[in-house]
């Protein structure tokens, strides 16, 4: 029980976070810190149920996160090319 | 109520790990460089590592460590040193409202989730001793390989295709050929034979060295007392922080009457004028002959420099061989 309000705090710092910094990076460090959490929520979960399959969802979520940082970062290095700034705030071609 | 958290140790250990894993998430929000955000957020990742191996999952906990903090924060610092450790936050929050709409509703979200959990009837903790029995890595393996087998190859496809898109977002087409010395020696030939650029085919000469003083914001004195502009740091023209020569003239002048050293008398301006001039034509005729020879080379006129340089090696081989032969 410790452990799940542990991560519903990390998980709200990590939305918050996303909420309200405009760095891109920092944004992304935010949705890590949220996957994190429902990681600890998982592996807590899978000790109370006994079973191991909450612990192998945690592992594969950790492997989309890695993959998921890949594609994230090398996205904003290209924005950062372009345009030169990481804001999330200064692309917004799409904004009709 | 404690029907997770088990033994007194592990208590005691989670209420030392977890209030130091929230103050370090809190760095995320409130620290003003990323950087200290990034160290802050490996700090929470290894004390999840910790409360893994606490919840009898040590597999996770050393594959958050590999994983998180060995790979993916690595990424972060990385993109951040690419990126520039100093791009700090915009000055101007374009909504201001939004940064307290969100702590808001950020301590709403953490009573509702934590509300919830602490009402909620938890059954008893089973425990992993049963399904650790094998050891928890082998347990988990059962898992990944045995129930979720196709997951794990489409994982495997997933990863693949992260990795080639990072490579193709990432790539940058070569827009212009890559100048190397000699490229840029020709560029440099032909300006000086249409009699543009800076008219120097030489190294710059180096600024002071010539006159008394040798700092940068110094021009270099030419042979004939004279002072030479391009040998002062262009930047420094620009900005007009070249010192005027004009104020070392009376050490010039003393330098060109021998007193400092016995040397003949310096030539009168006209004399130095001409002589100039001559040195520069003649330096421009040989340069443009040079530079007319390598354009009819490039023109495919005149094949015979690279036949000879071809047949060099060969004659030579054949030379060296002729000579072992009389050697045996």
């Amino acid at each position: 029980m410790h452990y799940l309000v542990l991560s519903s705090i990390l998980f709200t710092i990590g939305a918050v976070t996303v909420l309200t910094r405009r760095n891109a990076i920092l944004a992304f460090m935010g949705v890590e810190l949220m996957l994190n959490s429902c990681n600890l929520a998982l592996v807590t979960f899978s000790r109370v149920h006994g079973q191991l399959t909450g612990q192998v969802m945690a592992f594969y979520v950790m492997v989309v996160a890695a993959a998921e940082v890949v594609v994230g970062l090398a996205i904003i290095v290209s924005i950062y090319r372009a345009r030169r700034t990481v804001s999330v705030d200064e692309p917004s071609l799409l904004k009709g | 109520m404690d029907s997770v958290v088990g033994t007194g140790g592990e208590v005691a250990i989670f209420w030392i790990i977890a209030p130091l894993m929230v103050i370090a998430a809190l760095a995320l929000l409130f620290a003003r460089k990323p950087v200290h955000a990034a160290v802050g957020l490996i700090f929470v990742m290894i004390g999840m590592a910790f409360l893994y191996t606490m919840l009898e999952a040590p597999f996770l906990g050393v594959a958050q460590v590999v994983v998180y903090t060995g790979a993916i924060m690595i990424l972060f610092v990385f993109v951040l040193m690419l990126v520039g450790v100093d791009a700090a936050d915009a000055a101007v929050d374009t909504l201001k409202a939004q940064r307290w709409v969100a702590y808001v509703l950020g301590a709403g979200l953490v009573a509702v989730l934590a509300g919830v959990i602490v009402t909620a009837t938890l059954p008893d903790a089973v425990g992993l001793e049963v399904a650790n029995a094998n050891t928890n890595p082998a347990g988990v393996a059962h898992v990944i390989f045995g129930a979720t087998v196709f997951t794990l190859e489409l994982v495997g496809v997933l990863l693949i295709v992260a990795a080639l898109s990072a490579i193709t977002l990432t790539h940058r087409e070569a827009l212009q050929q890559a100048r190397n010395q000699k490229a840029t020696v020709r560029l440099r030939q032909r300006a000086y034979a249409r009699g543009e650029g800076s008219q120097v085919l030489t190294p710059m000469p180096a600024p002071g060295v010539y006159a008394e003083h040798n700092a940068a914001d110094v021009p270099a004195l030419d042979p004939y007392g004279r002072p030479i502009d391009i040998s002062v740091p262009r930047v420094l023209r620009i900005r007009g922080q070249e010192l005027d020569p004009a104020s070392f003239d009376g050490h010039v002048a003393q330098i060109a009457e021998g007193r400092y050293l016995s040397r003949p008398p310096a030539p009168t301006p006209e004399q130095s004028a001409a002589a100039l001039a001559a040195e520069a034509d003649l330096e421009r005729a040989v340069v443009t002959e040079t530079v007319e020879d390598m354009l009819a080379e490039e023109r495919g006129d005149l094949p015979e420099p690279e036949s000879d340089h071809e047949s060099e090696p060969t004659d030579d081989g054949r030379s060296d061989l002729e000579e072992k032969g009389d050697r045996s």
